[in-house]
């Protein structure tokens, strides 16, 4: 990795506080992103991390009581502007969930049809085919792309929702703990994929199996929870830094009390 | 030795006696009241089977009666199914598009209040009784202006709106949020979303629904009395004209004094039970395949 003031942001976080209803989610989250390389999310269930990431791309508009403040510039332009379409969003930064969820498609349709919808319907056969090599499942469904995608194994399907999320292209791909439902196997598919890929991606990866951050992250930021002046509990960011020093030589004792496991 | 097959010097059963009566006792209440159910639906089933069946032939779906007959001519009741068909299908072509909007605008795009408000308002629809729509089409479109099947289907349509919203709301609130964000994840619009992954999701649901709503209203006679005929004799496709339905003509026969009318009845409401049972038994198979094919199987 090149020193950090060489690398290139692609996300620029300032402030960023986020809010359910009354209850704090983040606060005061700022980092940059760099692009073309793997970023991990790393802390303790409730710190926040998850509302974080879908914070790129605006997913948490969905939710009708969050609100957020503070700024996420993308290549320099603010997200969260009001004169900023969530679709244009999402159709540069892609997602990938928790649990799989591939739609009740073909194989085939499950990559295609968000292609077909965006408008890319050139040559759709070689994309669908590209899309899942580079997914790493192209081998096990080349002979049965007809058949449904919930036919496939849970590991096989995410690859599917990974395959399906790079087909169209983006420019970010956000992973959503893309190994939590997943055995080793699988999980260690995913996690070539992602380091064989993210030449030609920016990936922001959030996960609590520290030793998966360890092994495809570039960056680490480690949140935590925090407890505010009336008792409230928030995430925070405690540490950004590069994955190596994060757990070898980590500069606050939350982040080292965590990553050693004596987090407690 | 215990009486419950259990023992030992550790072995607790505070209380076991007689939680095993309470537990007999509830199961035969059950039993029962699903026994009750069974047999009224039985009884009925039977007694309009027995007198309708020997009353079932060609005559009484393609010839029309006739009007202070004193022959022995075959009559038929082709006048009441052309209207039921006609008005049925138009009302079901006025709520279904308007229920499935109504749905979709609540379930996918309405904010939270809102979405209570109109649930709430749709739910005191479902609840008002059919003669007090008759009477407000009446008023609303008949007075001065005469009676037609248009007018009876717009009063079934009524009955059938919320219906439809209802299970719509319903099936499309059982749509995984995971599929919408897997979609809106990927960039698509949100009206594209729901119109290509949530709404195919939910078709069976719908479907079923309507075609039970269809059944609901294929029964209806009180709307039906003040704005679509009572006399018409004429067997009619044109839905301009009053036509006459078969659970209204099943109402007049059987105030007649003429105990063939009374056996016709009995035949028109065997037809409209049979029309019932296959309209939920198609709404079953279509449920359950859609099922199957979400599924993936």
């Amino acid at each position: 990795m090149p020193p950090r003031d060489r690398l290139e942001p692609i996300f620029q976080v300032e402030g960023l506080d986020a809010i359910y209803g009354t209850k704090p989610a983040i606060k005061d989250v700022s980092l940059e992103i760099y692009k073309n390389l793997v970023t991990a999310l790393i802390g303790p269930s409730g710190c926040g991390k998850s509302t974080f990431i879908r914070c790129f791309n605006r997913m948490n508009d969905l939710i009708p009581s969050f609100k957020q403040t503070g700024t996420i510039r993308y290549h320099g332009q603010d997200i969260c502007a009001s004169n900023i379409d969530p679709v244009a969003v999402r159709r540069n930064i892609g997602m990938v969930f928790q649990r799989p969820n591939p739609f009740p498609k073909s194989i085939y349709d499950n990559v295609a049809w968000g292609c077909r919808v965006l408008g890319m319907k050139d040559d759709l056969d070689e994309r669908v085919e590209r899309a899942l090599t580079q997914a790493a499942l192209w081998d096990e469904v080349k002979d049965r792309l007809k058949a449904s995608g919930l036919s496939l194994s849970g590991g096989q399907q995410q690859r599917l929702c990974i395959a399906r999320a790079i087909a169209v292209e983006p420019d970010v791909v956000l992973m959503d703990e893309p190994a939590s439902a997943l055995d080793p196997i699988a999980t260690q598919a995913i996690e070539q994929l992602m380091h064989s890929l993210k030449s030609e991606y920016t990936f922001v990866i959030v996960t609590h199996n520290m030793q998966q951050a360890a092994r495809v992250a570039d960056m680490t930021a480690f949140f935590s929870i925090s407890r505010g002046a009336e008792g409230e509990r928030y995430g925070e960011l405690i540490e950004y830094d590069a994955t190596e020093k994060i757990f070898t030589r980590p500069a606050d004792k939350r982040t080292e009390d965590y990553v050693t496991g004596r987090f407690g | 030795m215990s009486a419950h097959g259990l023992s030992g010097p550790r072995v607790r059963l505070d209380g076991l006696p007689r939680r095993q009566r309470v537990n007999r006792a509830m199961e035969a209440l059950a039993w029962l009241a699903a026994a009750l159910g069974v047999t009224i639906l039985g009884v009925v089933v039977w007694s309009v089977a027995s007198k309708g069946w020997s009353q079932l032939n060609l005559d009484l779906l393609t010839k029309p009666p006739i009007q202070f007959s004193l022959t022995n001519a075959p009559q038929g009741l082709s006048n009441a199914f052309a209207g039921t068909l006609v008005i049925v299908g138009l009302a079901t072509a006025m709520a279904l598009p308007v229920g499935i909007l109504v749905a979709v605008y609540l379930n996918e795009f309405a904010p939270p209040s809102i979405r209570t408000g109109v649930g709430l308002v749709i739910d005191v629809l479902a609840g008002v009784p059919a003669i007090v729509v008759g009477i407000f089409v009446f008023v609303l479109l008949v007075v001065g202006h005469g009676q037609s099947a248009i007018k009876g289907a717009f009063a079934l349509a009524i009955l059938m709106l919320p219906f439809v919203a209802r299970t719509t709301i319903e099936v499309l609130a059982l749509v995984p949020n995971a599929q919408r964000e897997a979609s809106l994840g990927l960039g698509v619009p949100h009206w594209r979303t729901t119109l290509s992954i949530v709404l195919p999701r939910a078709a069976g649901g719908i479907v079923t629904g309507t075609v039970l709503a269809v059944a609901r209203v294929a029964g209806e006679t009180a709307p039906l009395l003040f704005t679509s005929s009572i006399v018409g004799t004429q067997t009619s496709w044109d839905p301009t004209h009053a036509l006459q339905t078969i659970p209204v003509a099943i109402f007049e026969l059987s105030e007649s004094p003429d105990p063939k009318d009374h056996a016709r009845a009995w035949a028109a409401g065997f037809i409209l039970l049979l029309f019932i049972l296959f309209a939920s038994l198609t709404a079953r198979w279509l449920a359950g395949r859609s099922a199957r094919k979400i599924a993936g199987r």
